[in-house]
Order: C-alpha cells, then sequence, then structure tokens
C-alpha cells in the first residue's frame, strides 16, 4: 500500500469549487512539485496541519493552472491514516482535471473506487461497523465499473487496442520462443523487430490523438468568440447562452476579461469564451485581458471570428486573422439584420475573401442563423471517421493512462533496440506495454504468451 | 481393480520417511531426507532403473538449467551428478542476456544412473530397496505407512510420492499398446486405484520419445556437426573444473519426402485413431502432429545425440511418434544421413495418470492428508529438472513437516522452482507442465550465475546445505565483493596508447578518466576486453566473472525489477489461513468464493493469481482480514 493515490473528492460538474485529493507516502513531495505558495514556503515543514494560499503550477511548463487553497494533514491524524494534500481549487470540470492529471503526472496513480476509505480503514481509521458497509460500496462501485468498461470495450477502438496487444503478443512470442527454443525457433531480426515497434507506436499515438475526440464529448470542447471591438461577440454570446450574461455596451473594450460559459450543442458540452477585444490595450488592466484572450485562443478548438456586416473586412480584421489563422474557425458575418446596399456590397467581399470557408450569416441581436450556427460549430468539432460510441472508452482517465503507460515502454523498447540491448532486457519493456494495455482489456500475459508461442511456432523434441 | 494384494502383510520397519520411486523426483526427496538426517526409505520397481533418462540424453536448457542451478545452490543432486556424467557442455542464448543464459548438457545415460546410485548408496540414512509400493496407510488424516505388493507394510511419519509416468501407464506404437512403464518395465496400477480411493482426483497425460537408432547405420557426414563449447562449464557451483571430453551432437532435417510418407500414414497413428486418450504436451509435438500443423514448412530440424560414450545408441531428437514401427523406418530413411538407418528402439507414446495439482499445497503435501507429499511428473509436469526440483522441496517439506517447522516455500520472485509450485498448485495445468523463462515475472532476477546467492542461504537454514559448500558459497561472496571493489577503484586514463590499443580491439576510445565499472557497462565491453587491455583476470571463477557482468551491465533494469519484486512480497507476505470458509465471507462473488475454498491460497498474493478471483474480490479479502485481525485483538484484550 506504499503507492500515492489520488482522485478528485468532489462530483465532477457541481458545486464551485474542485478538491484533488492525495494520499499516501509521496502526497507530500508530489505537492511539493506542483504548488506555489504565496507566502509560506516552509507549509510543508514543521508538525500538524496547515492551509497554505498559493497556485497550482504545471512544472514543466512553468505555466499557472489555477489559484488554489492547499491543506495538509499529516499522518497519522488524516482520514486515511497517511498523508493527505487536499488542493481546492475553483471548481470546473477542466480545472478540476487537470490539477488531478499534473498529479499524476508527478508520481501519484488514480485511486480504486473506494480506495480512500479503504485505506483508511486499514489504517485504523474507521470502525468495524463502518467496514461492513465499505465492502458494499467497493463491490458495487467496481462491478459497475466492470459493467460499464466491458460495454464500452465492445466498440470499435477496443477491437482496436485488441489489435494492438495482439502484435504486441507476436512480437513477444517470437522473442521468447528464441529464448526458451534457441535451437528451434528462428532468430528475431533487429530490424523487423523495430519495424514492428515502430508501427505499433503508431497506432498507440493515434489512440490517443483519438482520445482528445474523445476529451471533448466529456469535458467539453473550447470555441472562442473573437473579433475586433464592438462587432457584436457579447451579443453573440448571450445569445448562445440564451441569458444577459456578459456585460453588453456600446462602448468598445467593455469586455476586459475573458468570459466562460459552458453550453450543450448537439450533445457537445461546449465551453464558449468571449474573448476581450484583441486591439492594442490603453492601460494596464485591458493589457492582461488581451494577454489573456491570446492565450485562450491559441488553446481553442474552434474560434467563432465575428464580422462587421457595415465595415467588412477591415485591416484591424486582417491582423486578428493573422493571430487565428492555424486555428479552425467559422466566419461570423454579424448584424444581417441590417440590410442596405452596403452591406451586400461588404458581404460578397467577405465571402470572396474566406472562400472555401465557413461563412454563416447573424443577427445576434435578433437570433438570426443561429440553427445554422450551431450545426456548423457541431461538425467543425468532430472528426467524421470517429464512432461517437467509441469514444467513451477513451473518455475514462485510466484507459488513457494505460494507453499513454503503454506508449512510454514502446518509446523505452525502441531505445532499447537502438542501443542493441539483449533480448531479455528488450523484452522487458513489450511486455511492460502489454501489461499496460492489459489493464484496459483485462488480460493475462503469461497464458497468452505461453499460448502464442505454441501456436505459432513449430518447437520440441 | 487389478491385482489385489494378496501377500500376508507383516511389519517391515520403521521410517521417517519413505519416498516412493526413484527417478529424477526421488532421488533428490530422498537425498534430501537422508541428508537432513532423517531415516529414509527409497522405493523402486527396478533397482537397475534408478534416476532413468527415459527421453533425451541431456539435462539443461533455458529454464531447466537455471532449475538445477537452483537444486545445486540448495544442496540437491542434479547438478553434481550431471557434471560428473556430462559428455558435452554448451552454453545457449550467449547473445541474448544474462538472464536467459543457459547451460545444457548432453550426458552418458549409464553413468548418470551409475553416479546417482553410488550418490544414494552411500549415504548412510538411506535405505533402498526394490518393491513395489501399493497402498499408503492413513490414520486419521494423516500418514502413518507404506504397503508394498510383498505385503511388507513399513512405518513412516512421511510419506513422498515420486511415481513419474508409472501410473497405469501404457506404452503405444502404431495401434498396438502395452500396459507397462517406459521402456517396458512394471507400470503400478494398484497405487494408482488406491491414490483414487483416498479421494485424489487423478488427470491422464501423454507424452512420447522417438526412436533410438544404431550409431554403425548413421552417415553423419551428411549432417552438420554441432560441438560442446571450450570453456570447462559446470552446472554446479561446487564441482571441481574438470577437462572433459566432449563428444559432438548432429543436426539433419527433413524433407518434403518424409513429410509425405507421414501423411500417407496418418490414419495409422493413435492420435487420429482415438487409442490414445492423454493430453499430450504442446512443446514436445509429435512429428506427425508438426507435419500436420505446421504444413507449410518444408523442414523440420532433426538432432542426432549421443545416448552415452560406449553404446552405439543415438537419440533422434525432433522425431517423437507413435506411428507404427514400420513406418517410422519409412519416414527415417528419407532423412540425410539415416538412409540406411537401423532402429535399436522403436519411438512409442505413452499414457499416464496423473494428480490434478492444485490438491496440493505449495509445500507439496497434500491438502487434507497430513504428511503426504507429491513431487515430479505425477504432479503433471515434465521433465528431468522440474520433476528433481519438485523432489528436494517435497524431501525438506517432509522433513520440516516431521519436526513441525514451518515448510520452505520458495517465491515466484526469488526462483524458478517457486514459479513452477506456485503455477501448479495455483493455476494447475492442462497438459504436461514445462518450465519456460516467460513464465517469470522477474526472470532478471532469477539468473542461473546467481542461484547460488539467491537460495543457499534457505538450504543452509534448513539443514540441507554441507560445511564444504557453505564455505566455498562464502569465499565467492567475498570474491564478488571485492572484485567489485576493484572495479570501482581502478581507473584508466585517455592516454594515447590505451585509446590506440581500444581501437585495435574494436571498442570506442575513452575521453576522460574512467573507472572499470563504467567501462564495462559499455555493450561491447567484457572481462574478456579488461584482459586484453591488459589487466589480470582470474579465469578460474568463470561463475563470479559472470555475475559481475551481470551486476554490473543491468544494473538500472536491475534494480526496477527488485522495486517491482518488492510491491510483489507485500502481497505475498499477507498470510491466509488453510481454515478460512470463504462462504462466509461477505462481499465475494460465488466464482471466487468456489475458487478460493478449492485452492486455499496460502497468501493474498497467490490468491490473487488464480483465474476467476478478480481485483475487487481481493480487495474485500484485504478487509476482511484486517476486519478479523482487529476482533482478535479486541477477543484477546
Amino acid at each position: 500500500m506504499n503507492e500515492t493515490i489520488a482522485a478528485i473528492a468532489t462530483p465532477l460538474g457541481e458545486g464551485g469549487i474542485g478538491i484533488v485529493r492525495m494520499s499516501g507516502p509521496k502526497s507530500i513531495d508530489i505537492a511539493k512539485k506542483v504548488f506555489r505558495p504565496k507566502y509560506n514556503h516552509n507549509w510543508h515543514d514543521g508538525p500538524g496541519f496547515r492551509i497554505v494560499y498559493g497556485h497550482v503550477v504545471d512544472p514543466e511548463r512553468d505555466e499557472v493552472i489555477d489559484e488554489v487553497v492547499l491543506s495538509l494533514m499529516r499522518s497519522p491524524k488524516s482520514f486515511t491514516g497517511e498523508d493527505v494534500v487536499e488542493i481546492n481549487c475553483h471548481g470546473g470540470i477542466l480545472v478540476t482535471k487537470k490539477i488531478l492529471q499534473l498529479v499524476l503526472n508527478n508520481g501519484a496513480s488514480l485511486a480504486e473506487p473506494g480506495e480512500f476509505t479503504k485505506r483508511a480503514f486499514l489504517n485504523g481509521r474507521i470502525d468495524l461497523i463502518q467496514a461492513e458497509s465499505i465492502i458494499d460500496i467497493i463491490r458495487a462501485k467496481t462491478d459497475v465499473a466492470l459493467k460499464i468498461s466491458t460495454l464500452q470495450l465492445k466498440g470499435e477502438l477496443s477491437k482496436k487496442i485488441n489489435h494492438i496487444q495482439r502484435e504486441l503478443l507476436k512480437l513477444l512470442a517470437q522473442i521468447e520462443a528464441s529464448i526458451d527454443f534457441p535451437e528451434d525457433a528462428e532468430e528475431v531480426c533487429c530490424d523487423d523487430l523495430k519495424l514492428s515497434l515502430e508501427s505499433i507506436l503508431k497506432d498507440l499515438n493515434k489512440f490517443i490523438d483519438n482520445y482528445k475526440i474523445g476529451k471533448i464529448y466529456t469535458e467539453g470542447a473550447l470555441v472562442s468568440i473573437v473579433g475586433k471591438p464592438n462587432v457584436g461577440k457579447s451579443s453573440l454570446m448571450n445569445l448562445l447562452l440564451n441569458e444577459n450574461r456578459a456585460i453588453v455596451t456600446e462602448i468598445p473594450g467593455t469586455t476586459r476579461d475573458t468570459i466562460e460559459e459552458v453550453i450543450n450543442i448537439e450533445g457537445i458540452p461546449v465551453r464558449i469564451v468571449d474573448t476581450a477585444g484583441l486591439r492594442e490595450a490603453e492601460d494596464a488592466i485591458e493589457r492582461i485581458g488581451v494577454e489573456r484572450s491570446k492565450e485562450v485562443i491559441r488553446r481553442s478548438n474552434l474560434v467563432l471570428f465575428v464580422l462587421d456586416v457595415l465595415y467588412g473586412f477591415t485591416d484591424e480584421d486582417r491582423e486578428i486573422l493573422d493571430m487565428i489563422r492555424d486555428i479552425k474557425k467559422i466566419i461570423l458575418i454579424n448584424k444581417i439584420d441590417i440590410s442596405d446596399e452596403r452591406a451586400k456590397v461588404q458581404i460578397e467581399e467577405i465571402e470572396k475573401n474566406f472562400k472555401g470557408e465557413d461563412i454563416v450569416k447573424i443577427s445576434a441581436v435578433k437570433g438570426t442563423g443561429l440553427e445554422e450556427l450551431k450545426q456548423k460549430i457541431a461538425s467543425a468539432m468532430l472528426d467524421k471517421e470517429v464512432n461517437i460510441s467509441d469514444l467513451a472508452v477513451f473518455s475514462r482517465e485510466r484507459h488513457r493512462l494505460a494507453l499513454e503507460k503503454a506508449r512510454k515502454y514502446i518509446e523505452e523498447s525502441l531505445r532499447d533496440a537502438d542501443k542493441n540491448v539483449p533480448l531479455d532486457l528488450l523484452s522487458i519493456n513489450i511486455r511492460g506495454a502489454w501489461e499496460a494495455l492489459g489493464e484496459i482489456t483485462g488480460s493475462a500475459v503469461t497464458e497468452d504468451l505461453v499460448d502464442t508461442i505454441f501456436r505459432d511456432f513449430c518447437i520440441g523434441k | 481393480m487389478a491385482n489385489e494384494v494378496l501377500n500376508v502383510i507383516y511389519s517391515a520397519g520403521e521410517y521417517d520417511v519413505i519416498v516412493i520411486g526413484l527417478g529424477h523426483s526421488g532421488c533428490e526427496a530422498a537425498l534430501a531426507s537422508a541428508r537432513m538426517g532423517f531415516r529414509t526409505l527409497a522405493l523402486t520397481l527396478n533397482l537397475e532403473n534408478i534416476a532413468l533418462m527415459p527421453c533425451n540424453p541431456s539435462i539443461g536448457g533455458p529454464a531447466k538449467s537455471h532449475l538445477v542451478r537452483e537444486i545445486d545452490a540448495l544442496g540437491g543432486e542434479m547438478a553434481l551428478n550431471t557434471d560428473k556424467s556430462a559428455i558435452q557442455m554448451r552454453m545457449l542464448n550467449t547473445k541474448k542476456g544474462p538472464a536467459v543464459r543457459a547451460l545444457r548438457a548432453q550426458c552418458d545415460k549409464r553413468l548418470y544412473q551409475k553416479n546417482m546410485k553410488i550418490a544414494l548408496e552411500k549415504e548412510p540414512n538411506l535405505n533402498l530397496k526394490q518393491l513395489i509400493a501399493e497402498r499408503i496407510v492413513i490414520k486419521n488424516g494423516r500418514v502413518t505407512g507404506v504397503i508394498t505388493h510383498t505385503g511388507a507394510k513399513f512405518k513412516s511419519k512421511a510419506v513422498i510420492i515420486t511415481s513419474g509416468t508409472y501410473l497405469k501407464s501404457r506404452v503405444i506404437i502404431g495401434n498396438a499398446y502395452f500396459n507397462t512403464g517406459p521402456n517396458y518395465q512394471h507400470a503400478a496400477v494398484n497405487l494408482s486405484d488406491n491414490l483414487k480411493d483416498l479421494g485424489i482426483k487423478l488427470m491422464r497425460f501423454k507424452t512420447g520419445t522417438p526412436a533410438r537408432v544404431d550409431r554403425r547405420t548413421v552417415d553423419f557426414t551428411k549432417m552438420i556437426e554441432q560441438p560442446g563449447d571450450e570453456k570447462p562449464y559446470n552446472f554446479s557451483f561446487i564441482s571441481p573444473i574438470r577437462e572433459r571430453k566432449q563428444v559432438s551432437c548432429w543436426l539433419t532435417y527433413t524433407n518434403e519426402k518424409t513429410h509425405e510418407i507421414i501423411r500417407e500414414h496418418l490414419h495409422l497413428s493413435p492420435l487420429y485413431s482415438g487409442v490414445i486418450e492423454g493430453v499430450g504436451p504442446r512443446y514436445c509435438p509429435s512429428i506427425e502432429d508438426k507435419v500436420v500443423r505446421f504444413a507449410d514448412k518444408d523442414r523440420h530440424q532433426v538432432f542426432i545425440e549421443p545416448e552415452g560414450l560406449d553404446t552405439y545408441e543415438l537419440y533422434v531428437q525432433g522425431m517423437s511418434t507413435s506411428l507404427p514401427e514400420y513406418v517410422q523406418y519409412k519416414f527415417l530413411r528419407t532423412i540425410p544421413g539415416l538412409e540406411n538407418v537401423e532402429i535399436i528402439r522403436p519411438a512409442y507414446a505413452i499414457e499416464y495418470d496423473c494428480i490434478e495439482p492444485t490438491q496440493l499445497k505449495l509445500s507439496l503435501e497434500l491438502k487434507g492428508i497430513e504428511g503426504l507429499f507429491f513431487a515430479g511428473q505425477i504432479n503433471g509436469t515434465s521433465g528431468y529438472e522440474e520433476a528433481a526440483a519438485q523432489g528436494l522441496i517435497a524431501g525438506i517439506n517432509a522433513v520440516m513437516y516431521i519436526q513441525n517447522r514451518p515448510p520452505l516455500i520458495l517465491s515466484r520472485a526469488e526462483s524458478y522452482i517457486g514459479v513452477i509450485i506456485d503455477d501448479l498448485v495455483t493455476k494447475g495445468t492442462e497438459e504436461p507442465y514445462r518450465l519456460l523463462t516467460s513464465r517469470a515475472e522477474y526472470r532478471l532476477f532469477l539468473r542461473q550465475d546467481n542461484a547460488d546467492l539467491r537460495l543457499t542461504e534457505k538450504g543452509r537454514a534448513v539443514g540441507l546445505v554441507n560445511d564444504e559448500r557453505w564455505e566455498l558459497f562464502n569465499r565467492k561472496k567475498e570474491l564478488i565483493d571485492k572484485k567489485l571493489k576493484w572495479l570501482k577503484k581502478t581507473y584508466i586514463l585517455p592516454k594515447t596508447e590505451i585509446n590506440e590499443k581500444m581501437k585495435q580491439i574494436g571498442i570506442s576510445p575513452i575521453k576522460q578518466k574512467i573507472n572499470l565499472y563504467a567501462l564495462l557497462k559499455r555493450p561491447e565491453v567484457s572481462f574478456d576486453t579488461l584482459k586484453e587491455l591488459g589487466f589480470e583476470i582470474d579465469e578460474e571463477s568463470i561463475d563470479v566473472l559472470e555475475e559481475l557482468t551481470a551486476q554490473v551491465k543491468y544494473e538500472g533494469y536491475i534494480e526496477k525489477q527488485k522495486n517491482l519484486i518488492e510491491k510483489f512480497k507485500r502481497l505475498e507476505n499477507l498470510k491466509l489461513d488453510a481454515d478460512i470458509d470463504y462462504n462466509e465471507i461477505k462481499g465475494l462473488r460465488t466464482e471466487a468464493k468456489q475458487k478460493l475454498n478449492k485452492i486455499k491460497p496460502e497468501s493474498i498474493g497467490q490468491a490473487s493469481r488464480i483465474s476467476g478471483v478478480n481485483p475487487a474480490d481481493i480487495s474485500v479479502l484485504l478487509i476482511w482480514l484486517e476486519q478479523r485481525k482487529k476482533k482478535n485483538n479486541v477477543a484477546n484484550k
């Protein structure tokens, strides 16, 4: 039980605060890596409890994730009896998951259902009567989880995982046969081995990319609204949200910060972000807003680029376009309720400028063009080749972790192959990759391996 | 029941341990028990057939050589006896990594038997008798002795059954079959029935052996010679280094003509006509099996191995078959070099009873009958080495049982012996079980070079490792330490002459001062390279060099594996009692309850390897264990 586990302790999607909880001997070390206190830099020293204010930072990219309050409860005086660190963040699925991801990347492993409670019990923090009910909880949760994952595993993608596992097994069987039956089986050729490993790596990479699409379904896609000041971004946001959430005024630059809301478009949770105007800022506060907007745009899955029917495609718009050139976008021609000659000319001009791009004519104030916009957003977001039911498989964090673990092993075995390490060492990482995928499919390597050796190779006296 | 015991039963004496059968398993069991100081009786059908190798004349190879080294490390006999009887030694897998290097010996079969018999006869605590054991005597769930076909009743505290493939065995050649054991010896019929009467579940397995042919009728000029290695290898860590006369083996191939004949006569194979009921091993397919299952292969290897120095008999490896003798002649004579071959002993298939090994504990004692142990092929394994390893453990544990000491149970993380026994007892087997290196999770740590470092202390603790071995072991440990220090403190400088020398012997030159330890880590550097660079290397201690090479070169990988082993051990150390009724545990699924009640795992770790027990069941067990501990604590207060 020496592993340090982590999970989100608050129900997803509810409440204003999200808590990521860690328990185990490495909790404090991991927290030290991802947490930057504002004042108390020695928060981890000294006995007892601590509540510290600061930021969670991705140490690799030196990027601030969220402003948080961290509480530290030392063993044995904690819920689980182990060192426990809880990170209270600003809620929202994305941020909470991101923080969880961060601690997982830094050495924690994802907790099993009921595992915190289980540890609490094993460490004597819960009495017998309470413990009785824990068994039921574990039982129920894992069985449900199992059912869900077996259901999910019937999809196309799981077939592909099985396919990769089979490829790995073939490779392993070849190695093992040559080791266990040196006189019967053929020698393994290093170049062939590398080719197979590379093709497996390619498949794995494809999966992990697919995961990102899967993630759009569970965590939502990020869509940002951009355009020059007063082009109607906030009105568009309100239209999409159906309420007056953003502050709408006639004064350019009113939206000083990004405003974010989640809406449902064709079953996809979409986080719509209204960015501050991207023009040159005049004061410090505005400048911060502009910077933040740029960052949001960079991370967006889709950009709604709003143009004003009265002004057409202006130089200012051109500057904005430069910023969003590499991002998937939809061009919106707003204010089409104004239908004079000038507008008609501008529309033609815009259509000429954006040939081949998605263009939707709307009136954010009147609500014209909303349905068309929603459909365009949905189809822009999804790769048509991906079957939605498959994506569920990858929506599970555990599965993605397993895939990434497998990928790491394959990359390592490729490095091993380059270094010409002997077969018995090489097989360790290939086996590791297989076992990582086995965590998804629930199969055990030894039996399958022995079966494959005997099936595929003519060996023996 | 066949032959009832008709003789009058008489009291024939009293022993601590009785071993039934003197094959490779029985020999180790009897020697272990006797050497640990206990009066031991060993019964065999035929004293001429002690330690018989009824199949190939070789010992070792991948995984098997690891076993032989482990047997040796614990104080067993197989390695010493092989070193005395070998007529060729080869190190296999030399380029595939330290963990899978494997020594293999061709043995003079008669010499092997003779040497083993001498070892047995030399033991003061061991009596050998040529008698057929027919009945195990049980009183109050505890073994009390054995009754033989002559009516002799021997009392004992423990009994080890190592009856190999002799239980109701049947030899089959074509459509003819004979109710005999290997080499047409007696089959043990009554013992098999007696075991069934005791409530033991039996299975029927099958195996086979190829023909032996006359050396004078073989043309070696058409074959490829397979000589032995020049290095004076030994299996045992304590065998004296000896120059050995190395005899070659020979390689030839089957061809389309061979396969055609086999296909034409397939209908005569008892396997296809249904005469054979037993389950055969997949790793030891008959030639007809190979031809049918791997139809796309246009040839199969055939190794010709001498059965001994002073015999004309040759073993035809790769050509095991149960086809009729005249067909054997037909297809053998299509093989280059065998055109005029004369068969001395035809190939045959053999069927036999064995027990379902899941009825055993990890100590190899039968669950439900105290003091009754099983080891070797009767447990559903195959191979001399697998048999010997189990025999040794059963011998040790019979004595531990008598002494009321906890049994010696080796874990999967410390030995291949642990892997075999855990596999058998936890998962059972559906075909004759053969050990493979790929069955071990921690292969990198379970090398043949470090078997003594892993196990000799355990052998000493149970009382089987004698003073001589113990002293040599400690000396070797010191030597490894010393050399390791030397490697670390000896530096070489990037001088021109050194780098020139390095280029000459094909390794890339150094840029700065480094120690030999770091140099040895390089893939292309070995102790031989160090010697070429002018360092003095003690050639006497191949073992030590091999061990050091592995330790230094693969340090990182081994460390990683050690961490995994630590994790593994935590679950192994959470013990489960045999008297737990899993039906009583709330939260376990029905399948898990049934499996757990059947296997009665001895630890949480073992429970987790039972098929049909899932991680959630293990969580439930963990909680239940803790709960019970607390209840007991409260009760004790």
